[in-house]
């Protein structure tokens, strides 16, 4: 009987071996979704309307197009024929099955700080959504990007694989954030400036970076550019419910919190506010605005009491869970005024959470607003009210404008 | 050959105020709902854009929200002994289009008619005797005031309407309408800030005895959350209410406080830009199978379902029993027959005073915010020494100031010229309107039915509206344009015009889109084509809400007990009809 169990034993550890930590235990399972929403592999994988994480709409880069795969367990187009080694290096160190390097475009250089059991609870979870045939062609980037080998360049440049290792001197509410902002929650990927190559500006984290036409601000406690005149409670409640006092989650974020943070467990989003509420801004003084003499200011201040004042009212204090507050606000008083050209122009739409339903939305200004109207329209709301930030040029506006039309 | 789609728990029938609050409820209750609307999708963010929601030439003139007569035409005529002739353009009311439907671009008066409105028959009989109302057909809705308290309320939260309660619980409340039916608690939001004409018109009105109240508005006085979490802002007086859509979230409708919830759950689906051709029924005729609908490609579906929601526009929902089979139709001529039967509109009366040296900024101004006088409306006041019953609010909502239709000018003025020009730019900040919004009271005469001659593009016959002020009404109108009068001359002014009604309903100028009846309720088959719970007598899976269950029309909006009675029916369809399905009320 000994020899049977024993013999029953080692025959379990070896498929344990080739199938990796694979399980059918319902709370690894059920740990592994809770994974894959605080990593939002859906935002990328599952394309608007489609089969979940059966592969998703194209990422425009600045190198060009990349085309998120099919991650469902279809042996031929998916991942089911990956071993759970594969699974963990393709999260962990960008390099898939066979060796293949993955583009950063899949935020790895953020999931290499994820604890090797959440990976596992991850791997097994994908091993129970519905396989989908969906053969996907990633890599669409021209030459000389097009070559992954290059990634191995970029890797020796820019990426040191680490897990997370919590502070002993701070708070494990403190850690636990930590290693959701960097780990799965990968809030660096759009919110830290990039270097040339595209990988994080490590020194400056979460101090506001621009990606895909979208600026998405500042999110340390720096308390002009950053949330630091946020409350934790406000923290939460943005993530939670897409809105707070003064801000309404729009753009990609809006996407964010529709289909990750509005998700996540209360706990983990206040470890989250915790965290940010202690990363430390640049430290740079806060600007003087621009004399309210300016002539773009008062053209600007003209265009805002007709077009803008209707929902944003004259202080720009907005209204609460509707219109965003303007005073005082991080993306507002960003260096990079991107986001709000861009809102200007093509308009936007809240995010939608059971909490908040609303979905208020921005009308689209592009079409009737010039590009020195909104230049000077947005160069008022950025010194007005408390705020003060480099104005935004008409030139600024006809670039983006050019680059949302192609 | 339509094609057979799979069934649905229930199929509704125009997306507008009384189909979404339906649609929520019943999708609440866990079935699986679909809502067949023949007009666009429309939501704020796209559609109302504010830089061009604005556009009175687009919006008010052109009337772009607004279902055109090439998708669906009515012929009109005043009686029986005339042949009636399609409208090439709707003129006298405006029927909606749209997700949203007509409550996308109302004006925002919410209002509870007066408890005895609901037992009017009864009420009046016991008052003035039988004799007095032997010329009209008056009967009471089959539902009380009572019971319909909790309905109001909930609808008035669900729009978060700004007002003053006049009767909380039977104790009268300063500065509210002391006519109004005992209501349980306040108004979700206190009344809008008032703008100056109407603050002259209530002087006036206190002067001559009477108790102006602010109106009950369904443009926000201030920021709110609904009961389903969705958020509404405070009203801007913008003045682009009625034929608008509204740009800043806060004018209540389907849009701005049901569908963000509605358009969420798995269970609801809505195919727009779909007409309901007719609802079929089984051989017997007495159970509904599901209806036909056509697609914007002329494609035609059957769309099965178990339980079928007439929540058009109330003209519609008649023409579609009319269509289907549903109901006898009504026959003036025996006073048989209950489809068509007691169509009401409203009989209303204007005023206008022309000052010299005021600033009324008509353009501050929102579709509901102003004061109202209740003395003279319903049974308010003793008919006794009078020849007529019912009455009329009298109302000071100056809507807007609009550049090209709101160009007050005295009688006398040219058309156009110089001379016009100069009284247009003397009175735009001179005049004050105010009006009367009269009851309507059925007679056998006025009715709806399908017209033997003129058919849709289906090849349908088109409705037939056959109307007239009823002499009663007319008598009313006139005695209440002589109490406008008297409070025009307490305000003064250089000039004061008080129209008269006439008899002789013109179909083509502008009055209102208040049309009532035609599937009214009741507890008498005989004399109802639903009962008191908005179902059917004839096909008990078929439910009918609108205005064209209103048994006769009072001298209020009606769009406050429209959407009452969504949720008068929704609480008897998820309390009673599915636990038991069948007919809820025994003939």
């Amino acid at each position: 009987m000994k020899t049977a169990a024993l013999l029953a034993g080692l025959a379990a550890s070896a498929i344990f071996a080739t199938q990796g930590f694979a399980s059918d235990l319902f709370d690894r399972i059920n740990a592994g979704r809770y994974q894959a929403i605080l990593a939002d592999c859906a935002a990328c994988h599952t394309k608007p309307g489609g089969k979940p994480f059966a592969g998703g709409a194209p990422l425009q880069t600045p190198f060009g197009a990349l085309v998120p795969s099919n991650i469902t367990p279809d042996p031929e187009t998916g991942i089911g024929s990956w071993t759970y080694e594969d699974f963990r290096s393709a999260v962990k160190t960008g390099i898939g099955k066979d060796g293949k390097r993955l583009y950063p475009a899949m935020p790895y250089p953020a999931y290499a700080s994820m604890k090797d059991s959440d990976v596992a609870d991850l791997w097994a979870y994908f091993q129970k959504v519905e396989p989908v045939s969906n053969r996907v062609v990633s890599n669409q980037l021209p030459f000389p990007f097009s070559i992954r080998l290059s990634m191995l360049g970029w890797n020796w440049l820019n990426f040191s694989p680490r897990e997370f290792r919590p502070d002993p001197n701070k708070t494990a509410e403190w850690n636990r954030g930590a290693y959701l902002v960097n780990g799965a929650g990968h809030c660096g990927t759009c919110h830290t400036p990039k270097s040339l190559t595209g990988a994080d500006k490590g020194d400056e984290a979460l101090r506001g970076g621009n990606l895909q036409s979208w600026y998405a601000p500042n999110i340390t406690s720096d308390t002009h550019k950053g949330i630091g005149s946020w409350s934790i409670d406000d923290v939460v409640a943005y993530l939670k419910t897409g809105a707070n006092r003064f801000e309404i989650a729009s753009g990609p974020m809006a996407e964010a919190v529709s289909h990750s943070t509005s998700l996540w467990d209360d706990a983990d989003l206040k470890a989250v506010a915790t965290y940010l509420k202690d990363v430390k801004g640049d430290g740079a003084a806060v600007p003087a605005p621009l004399a309210a003499n300016d002539p773009a200011l008062s053209a600007g201040k003209a265009i805002y009491l007709d077009r803008c004042s209707a929902c944003h009212v004259s202080t720009g204090q907005g209204q609460a869970s509707l219109f965003p507050t303007l005073a005082k606000a991080p993306v507002v008083n960003s260096s990079d005024p991107t986001s709000l050209i861009r809102v200007v122009l093509e308009g936007s739409q809240a995010a939608g959470t059971t909490a908040k339903p609303t979905t208020p939305a921005m009308p689209s200004f592009g079409w009737n607003l010039s590009d020195s109207d909104v230049a000077n329209v947005l160069t008022y709301v950025r010194n007005s009210w408390g705020n003060a930030a480099p104005p935004v040029t008409a030139g600024q506006v006809k670039d983006l404008r050019a680059t949302l039309a192609r | 050959m339509a094609r057979k789609l799979p069934r649905k728990d229930v199929v509704i029938v125009g997306l507008g105020w009384t189909g979404s609050i339906l649609a929520h409820e019943l999708t609440d209750a866990g079935l699986d709902v679909v809502a067949i609307e023949r007009g666009p999708w429309r939501d704020t963010a796209t559609d109302f854009n504010l830089a061009y929601a604005p556009d009175e030439l687009r919006y008010a003139v052109r009337k772009d929200l607004f279902l055109q007569p090439a998708q669906e035409a009515m012929t009109m005529r005043n009686n029986v002994s005339q042949t009636a002739l399609p409208m090439r353009d709707y003129g006298s009311f405006l029927p909606g289009t749209g997700v949203g439907g007509a409550g996308t671009h109302w004006n925002g008066h919410t209002w509870r008619f007066f408890p005895s409105d609901f037992v009017l028959k009864t009420h009046l009989t016991e008052r003035y005797g039988a004799e007095r109302i032997s010329d009209l057909q008056i009967q009471d809705w089959g539902v009380t005031y009572d019971e319909m308290e909790s309905a109001f309320d909930r609808f008035e939260y669900l729009c978060g309407i700004s007002g003053k309660a006049g009767n909380l619980n039977g104790a009268i409340q300063q500065g509210g309408n002391p006519f109004e039916g005992p209501r349980k608690r306040d108004y979700p939001l206190p009344p809008m800030q008032m703008t100056y004409a109407p603050t002259l018109f209530a002087e006036a009105a206190r002067s001559k005895g009477l108790h102006p109240f602010p109106t009950p508005s369904a443009n926000l006085s201030g920021p709110y959350v609904n009961p389903l979490g969705i958020a509404m802002g405070q009203c801007t007086a913008c003045g682009f209410c009625e034929r608008f859509g509204c740009a800043n979230y806060s004018k209540s409708s389907a849009h701005t406080t049901v569908l963000p919830v509605l358009m969420r759950k798995s269970n609801f689906e809505a195919r727009t830009e779909c007409e309901v051709l007719k609802i079929n029924l089984s051989a017997d005729g007495k159970t509904a199978t599901g209806v036909t609908y056509v697609d914007v490609n002329g494609e035609a579906f059957e769309q099965p379902a178990d339980l079928v929601l007439l929540n058009a526009y109330g003209l519609f929902n008649v023409r579609l029993m009319l269509l289907s089979g549903i109901g006898k139709p009504y026959d003036p001529s025996s006073g048989e027959g209950v489809v068509g039967r007691n169509y009401c509109y409203q009989t209303n009366a204007g005023t206008q005073v022309f000052f010299e040296g005021k600033h009324m900024n008509p353009f501050i101004a929102a579709g509901a915010l102003g004061q109202t006088v209740d003395d003279y409306n319903g049974d308010a006041f003793d008919h006794g020494p009078l020849d007529f019953v019912g009455g009329a609010g009298l109302n000071c909502i100056p809507t807007n100031g609009r550049p090209i239709q709101y160009r007050p000018v005295p009688p006398g003025t040219p058309r156009w010229g110089a001379a016009w020009k100069k009284a247009t730019k003397q009175y735009y900040n001179n005049t004050l309107t105010f009006s009367s919004q009269g009851s309507s009271y059925a007679t056998r005469g006025n009715y709806l039915d399908l017209d033997p001659t003129y058919k849709d593009r289906f090849g349908r016959p088109l409705l037939r509206v056959t109307f007239d002020f009823p002499d009663n009404d007319v008598r009313m109108s006139n005695w209440i344009s002589d109490r406008m009068q008297e409070i025009a001359n307490a305000l003064g002014g250089k000039q004061s015009v008080v129209a008269k009604l006439r008899k002789g309903w013109n179909s083509v100028p502008y009055q209102s889109t208040h049309n009532t009846g035609g599937a009214i309720m009741g507890t008498d088959p005989k004399t109802s084509a639903v009962n008191r719970h908005l179902q059917s007598w004839d096909v008990p899976n078929v439910f009918v809400i609108g205005a064209s269950a209103f048994p006769q029309n009072a001298g209020k909006n009606p769009t406050g007990p429209v959407g009452a009675l969504a949720f008068w029916a929704a609480d008897a369809i998820r309390n009673h009809y599915l636990k038991n399905p069948g007919k809820l009320v025994e003939a």
